[in-house]
């Protein structure tokens, strides 16, 4: 596709720990050659220039937790051709999510001695919940060869080749053997969509789902599992509240734990 | 009457989101603000309830830039809650995870995000146009950085192999063998680093700071020590809290530290620099002395330098634990939950960060404490700006703002962190 100009792109920041867009950064060997191929147009945490939208490929990190960013998002999306959520938080909500199963004004008071000055929604929710997005990229953080690879498909027009099966496929991939068939360690990755390269098995741990869900999980099958594994019901809801708590699978399969009626 | 503000409404090459008020009223400064609206997450409340085991990975996830200063005061806290100590190679391991992470932060932070304020550039792909070299060897020994990271912590964002008691899975001599070729690279890189931020052209402006950092008895600090300052502060970690205090203001969402009954006070590598000099290796001091960094350094325009010293410091520290390595036996020491409270405090690349945490029998947490190192430099950033602002008062609008960022750079804020942190507005009348 000829162009006469090079495409801009705008890296936007909500509610987040900075990770996921640090994750651009952090690709060291392809960084200059990126800012070859684009015009980096927005991205404070990298440049002072700023060069005025539209963009034609917007990147969002964060979540949403207050009524301004409320407000913001809307303007990023009116601004943008393609609008990219990036990591668990813009996708999912994030840690923060924590907030929507409890009453928010406790929270504020736990860490603030004058609650009034802050000023916050009841839930964290992903940009998805408040405007139209075209493609979300998982992780906690994200995986920088995935985060070149959805740059590169949006600036030549295709689409992103971001697997959509489960850690287990990754696991197998790379020869790790099952830690939870082999060493009883419980794990997520059954259900927690691929991305990572299913670090955590190959470092003898269980992996603790920060890409969230996959699509249509298991996740009552693995917690049955996990029960025979001798995992207490709190513990099951913790696992599955965590990066990606509010998940709709992870959030139901959390909240099936904790019902008066569960018998465990 | 002359009125003139200088702001600027979102701070760049800073990490997270804040900005900066400054009110000048006939060349004096009236009022200075950093802002930080960085909307507040409340870690400390929902860290209420979770496991003591959850709270290396959970609190890595309040900077996506230093992730591993957050696990290891994590960890050291829950394991004095604990009663567990961790020493041996296990000890070496967690100091050469943390080497890795001061090199990849300080070298994104002096060549990516403060080198190009010096030599009036945007940011450092235009400055690469003029400087390609520069900002291709930073590239590289950052990446090397983040290698330690990966190959010890398992990836360089949210590392996935730390634990209390120690780790997942430790790695083999021949693993960090490997890492340690690149290092002698990386050394060289950081001498280089070195010669090259002491040659950028400093403003004057020195003042009379209190600064905070751990002191060891054997080493430059990373993870433990006590808390010292040059104005008497001498204490154990777990006097923390009797010793700093926390305000809460408007105008942002970061708490603001102070020390009790004095005020303000300056965390980080000047910090650490000048009250550890001793325990850098001869030659490093004598690299500082040929570049004219001779402590106490009290520009902190100069931080730059240091944190460019305690790079190659990283380095070699790095390289000396990898020769003396011998993989332990057991990746983790055993840990049994039991009620209990304990301090956590380490060095993370900006300054000290204070971890407290109160546990159940069944090792759940009941209260949590996190002081990040730029809150407990918001007040001093802001000191700062007071008095550099009055000398600078000459210059036009345009420069004036740049050089009260490039000033607020000097502590390499991180304000995601911060919150529990920045918009530049210089207003005069």
């Amino acid at each position: 596709m000829p162009r006469d100009h090079k495409p801009k792109l705008a890296v936007w920041k909500f509610a987040s720990c900075d990770g996921c867009q640090l994750s651009l950064l952090d690709c060291e060997d392809e960084l200059l050659a990126v800012a070859g191929a684009i015009e980096i147009a927005y991205f404070p945490e990298a440049t002072r220039s700023v060069v005025r939208g539209p963009y034609d490929v917007s990147l969002v990190e964060g979540s949403i937790t207050t009524p301004h960013d409320a407000e913001r998002i809307h303007q990023i999306r009116k601004s943008s051709k393609f609008l990219v959520t990036i990591g668990a938080c813009a996708t999912a909500g994030g840690i923060q999510a924590l907030r929507n199963f409890k009453d928010v004004n406790s929270y504020v008071k736990a860490v603030y001695a004058t609650p009034a000055y802050i000023e916050t929604l009841e839930k964290s929710t992903p940009i998805a919940d408040h405007v139209f997005v075209d493609f979300q990229l998982r992780g906690c953080p994200v995986n920088k060869y995935q985060l070149v690879e959805v740059l590169s498909a949006y600036l030549n027009g295709r689409k992103p080749n971001t697997p959509s099966y489960s850690v287990c496929v990754e696991c197998k991939q790379r020869g790790t053997v099952c830690v939870m068939v082999a060493h009883g360690t419980p794990c997520l990755g059954p259900v927690t969509h691929a991305g990572c390269g299913a670090l955590c098995p190959a470092y003898n741990r269980g992996c603790y789902g920060c890409f969230g869900p996959m699509e249509t999980p298991n996740t009552a099958a693995l917690g049955e599992w996990w029960r025979k594994l001798g995992v207490s019901a709190p513990d099951i809801v913790r696992a599955f509240r965590s990066f990606n708590a509010y998940a709709d699978a992870f959030r139901k399969e959390s909240e099936v734990y904790e019902h008066p009626n569960y018998q465990g | 009457m002359n009125t003139r503000t200088i702001k600027v409404d979102y701070l760049a090459r800073v990490e997270g989101e804040g900005g900066l008020h400054v009110k000048v009223k006939n060349d004096r400064v009236v009022d200075v603000k950093l802002k930080i609206f960085e909307p507040p997450r409340f870690f400390e409340a929902f860290l209420r309830g979770r496991s003591f085991t959850e709270a290396p990975d959970i609190t890595a996830r309040i900077c996506g830039i230093c992730p591993v200063a957050y696990q290891m005061s994590s960890v050291h806290a829950m394991e004095r809650a604990l009663g567990v100590t961790v020493g041996g190679q296990l000890r070496e391991l967690r100091r050469l995870l943390y080497c890795g992470e001061w090199i990849e932060s300080h070298v994104l932070h002096a060549y990516m995000l403060h080198t190009p304020d010096f030599l009036g550039y945007p940011d450092a792909i235009q400055m690469a146009k003029v400087y390609p070299e520069v900002v291709k060897n930073g590239l590289l020994l950052k990446k090397i950085g983040n290698e330690i990271v990966t190959l010890v912590g398992g990836r360089e964002i949210h590392p996935i192999n730390v634990r209390v008691g120690g780790f997942y899975k430790v790695p083999n001599k021949r693993q960090l063998l490997e890492l340690g070729e690149k290092l002698t690279l990386a050394r060289k890189l950081a001498e280089d680093m070195v010669r090259f931020t002491a040659g950028l052209p400093f403003p004057e402006f020195e003042q009379d700071y209190e600064f905070v950092a751990l002191r060891h008895p054997n080493e430059y600090p990373y993870n433990e020590g006590r808390l010292v300052s040059n104005k008497g502060v001498d204490i154990d970690i777990s006097d923390y809290e009797n010793t700093f205090a926390e305000e809460h203001v408007a105008h942002s969402t970061a708490l603001h530290s102070v020390i009790k009954g004095k005020g303000s006070y300056f965390v980080g590598p000047l910090a650490r620099f000048n009250l550890n000099f001793d325990k850098l290796p001869t030659d490093i001091q004598a690299l500082a002395h040929e570049v004219g960094a001779k402590p106490p350094v009290l520009n902190p325009f100069k931080s730059i330098v240091v944190r460019s010293l305690e790079t190659l410091y990283a380095c070699h520290e790095a390289l000396r634990i990898i020769e003396a390595y011998e993989m332990p036996e057991q990746p983790v020491v055993d840990v049994r939950p039991r009620a209990g409270t304990g301090w956590g405090c380490t060095e993370a690349p900006r300054g000290i960060l204070y971890h407290r945490y109160t546990l159940d029998a069944n090792g759940l947490i009941l209260d949590a404490k996190i002081i990040p190192p730029t809150s407990q430099n918001q007040k001093t950033i802001e000191n700062d700006l007071w008095h550099f602002v009055e000398r600078a008062a000459d210059l036009p609008d345009d420069r004036l703002t740049w050089q009260c960022e490039q000033a607020v750079r000097n502590y390499d804020p991180c304000i995601s962190c911060s919150v529990h942190f920045l918009k530049v507005n210089i207003e005069r009348e």
